[in-house]
């Protein structure tokens, strides 16, 4: 199945409680598929095709307010409309679900793929000091195993959680292997998980869900405690994936479906005798800096490969601190790179140019 | 086994779907597949393409550089894929509408009919299974069986009286394919 639709059934199946969005290519099959599946026939699951896409994101932060599990999902001119919605749920710590698939830009774009919300997603999006957990699929089987994921650090964490997809990842097929069935939680269970929902506070105190708060040193305060639990995130949910790492003379990094890309482009380039190894980062935010920088240690020289004009390379620079060259390919506005095109940039920024490694 | 495959085509010509039915046959056999579009504009109206990857192991990338197997269906495609299509590898295209004809020498490249065949017999919707029959004539990735199989797993369930019709088209693809022998380009 696509990519999009292993979005929609992994939701069904994990127990998700609602669904708001609004259709944009390349990620309407979420909507679609979610609409043919009904699952308010069968788990309760509700879905629902709002006005527009903020509308959206303030269901999300209603439903989220209340403890379920909700989510929406859209493309990048899309989820510029959903920050401002995004900024209020992380500001009063709700846990939600937000899937970009993304297209080029800026502005209305193209349809085609692109990572160029990469910044966006890692470095604020929304106005404030506030991040969300972002998770990076590679196959269409991430793209189903992803949702409970993001779900599961979203509660623990009480922060919405992004994944950052693009169009190749939305719209190819792959063999998947979609979750066990898990029933939607009860009231009861709701009530117990999430002792800050509003729930109905008849025999306690009521429970104010706010990102508002005028004193400010009371919201000093409130940041220093988002912060703490940024630091929390930081340090325990960095996920990557290294391939071909170990005798690994260079480095590509890239995530998403550039990852797979460079991947083959790996296997070519050591056919040809060329050492290099792949380091997929899985959370761009976290971004596993240390990892990043212990395996880059080893290594001449570091190839960032995005579908835009060079926004992950900075987090790279910053893990390696400047102690090896860091190069940049990208392909901007739709275009996607064959793997071919990733060997002549490798070749051409190291192999072929000395100088540059150290 | 890893066969890495490009269809391309006008829209409308069922190219997408042929390339999804060979990923599901893929699949009923066990095996891994990936199926990517190119899922522009192209699907309303202007050339269409597909690239389809069946493989014992896990596939890297779902987007490539050059390709085992070229299925070919009009002349914009013929003159961005002939390049592309590895040494040694398989070259598929209908003559229909074809005026510059494939020149190479290090690939084996067969011609099939099938636009022609599939109006003649008034099959014109079965078109793209008669190119898949060809296709797994002259590259048995998949067997029929499994072509079946996928059809009744894609198909919705009122157009399964529709698979014997499908399966004779496959038959009439492996027929008509035949090869064809290249002129060294002029230069």
């Amino acid at each position: 199945m696509k990519g999009n639709e292993a979005i929609a059934h992994a939701a069904i199946r994990i127990g998700a409680d609602g669904y708001f969005g609004y259709p944009i290519t390349p990620q309407s099959e979420v909507l679609e598929t979610l609409a043919e599946q009904k699952p308010w026939e069968t788990t309760g699951m509700v879905v629902l095709q709002a006005e527009s896409e903020v509308a959206a994101i303030n269901m999300v932060y209603g439903g989220a307010g209340s403890g379920k599990m909700v989510m929406t999902s859209s493309s990048s001119p899309g989820v510029s409309l959903k920050q401002e919605g995004i900024s209020y749920i992380a500001g009063a710590e709700l846990p939600c679900l937000v899937v970009n698939v993304m297209r080029g830009g800026p502005g209305l774009g193209t349809i085609q793929p692109s990572q160029a919300d990469y910044f966006q997603t890692t470095k604020g999006g929304g106005h404030g000091d506030y991040h969300v957990i972002a998770l990076a699929p590679a196959s269409v089987q991430e793209m189903a195993d992803f949702v409970g994921l993001a779900f599961e650090l979203a509660f623990k964490y009480r922060n919405p959680a992004m994944i950052l997809a693009d169009g190749v990842i939305g719209q190819m097929m792959e063999k998947v292997v979609l979750p066990d069935f898990r029933p939607r939680r009860t009231e009861e269970e709701i009530i117990a998980q999430c002792p800050w929902a509003t729930t109905g506070c008849k025999g306690r105190r009521p429970n104010v869900i706010t990102s508002l708060e005028l004193d400010p040193a009371m919201m000093e305060r409130r940041n220093l405690q988002l912060q703490a639990k940024y630091a929390e995130i930081q340090a325990r949910e960095c996920r990557y994936e290294e391939i071909d790492c170990e005798d690994a003379d260079y480095l590509i990094v890239a995530f998403g479906s550039c990852a797979r890309i460079a991947q083959k482009a790996l296997e070519h380039a050591r056919e040809e005798g060329i050492r290099v190894g792949l380091f997929r980062p899985i959370t761009l935010w976290p971004f596993p800096s240390e990892a990043l920088a212990s395996r880059a240690r080893q290594t001449k020289g570091i190839l960032v490969v995005e579908l835009n004009s060079g926004q992950m390379i900075e987090d790279v620079e910053l893990a390696v601190k400047c102690s090896l060259p860091v190069e940049h390919f990208g392909r901007l506005g739709g275009i996607v790179p064959d793997p071919d095109e990733v060997v002549d940039a490798l070749k051409q920024t190291f192999i072929n140019s000395p100088e540059k490694t150290k | 086994m890893k066969e890495e495959i490009i269809i391309a085509g006008f829209g409308g010509q069922g190219v997408l779907s042929m390339g999804k039915i060979l990923a599901y046959s893929g699949l009923m056999e066990g095996k891994e597949v990936t199926w990517m579009p190119a899922y522009g504009p192209e699907q309303r109206g202007g050339t269409a393409n597909v690239t389809v990857i069946v493989s014992d192991d896990r596939i890297s990338s779902p987007i490539l550089s050059k390709y085992d197997t070229a299925i070919i269906l009009n002349q914009p495609s013929l003159d961005k894929f002939e390049s592309k299509v590895k040494p040694g590898g398989v070259l598929i295209y209908d003559g229909y509408g074809i005026t510059t004809p494939p020149t190479r020498q290090d690939i084996r490249i067969f011609r099939i009919d099938a636009m022609d065949e599939a109006n003649e017999r008034g099959m014109a919707k079965t078109f793209n299974m008669i190119v898949l029959g060809g296709l797994l004539k002259i590259r048995p990735i998949v067997c029929i069986d499994s072509v079946i199989q996928a059809l009744r797993k894609t198909l919705p369930e009122r157009h399964h009286k529709l698979i014997p019709m499908n399966e004779k088209a496959i038959h009439i693809g492996m027929d008509i394919i035949a090869p064809v022998t290249t002129e060294p380009a002029t230069v």
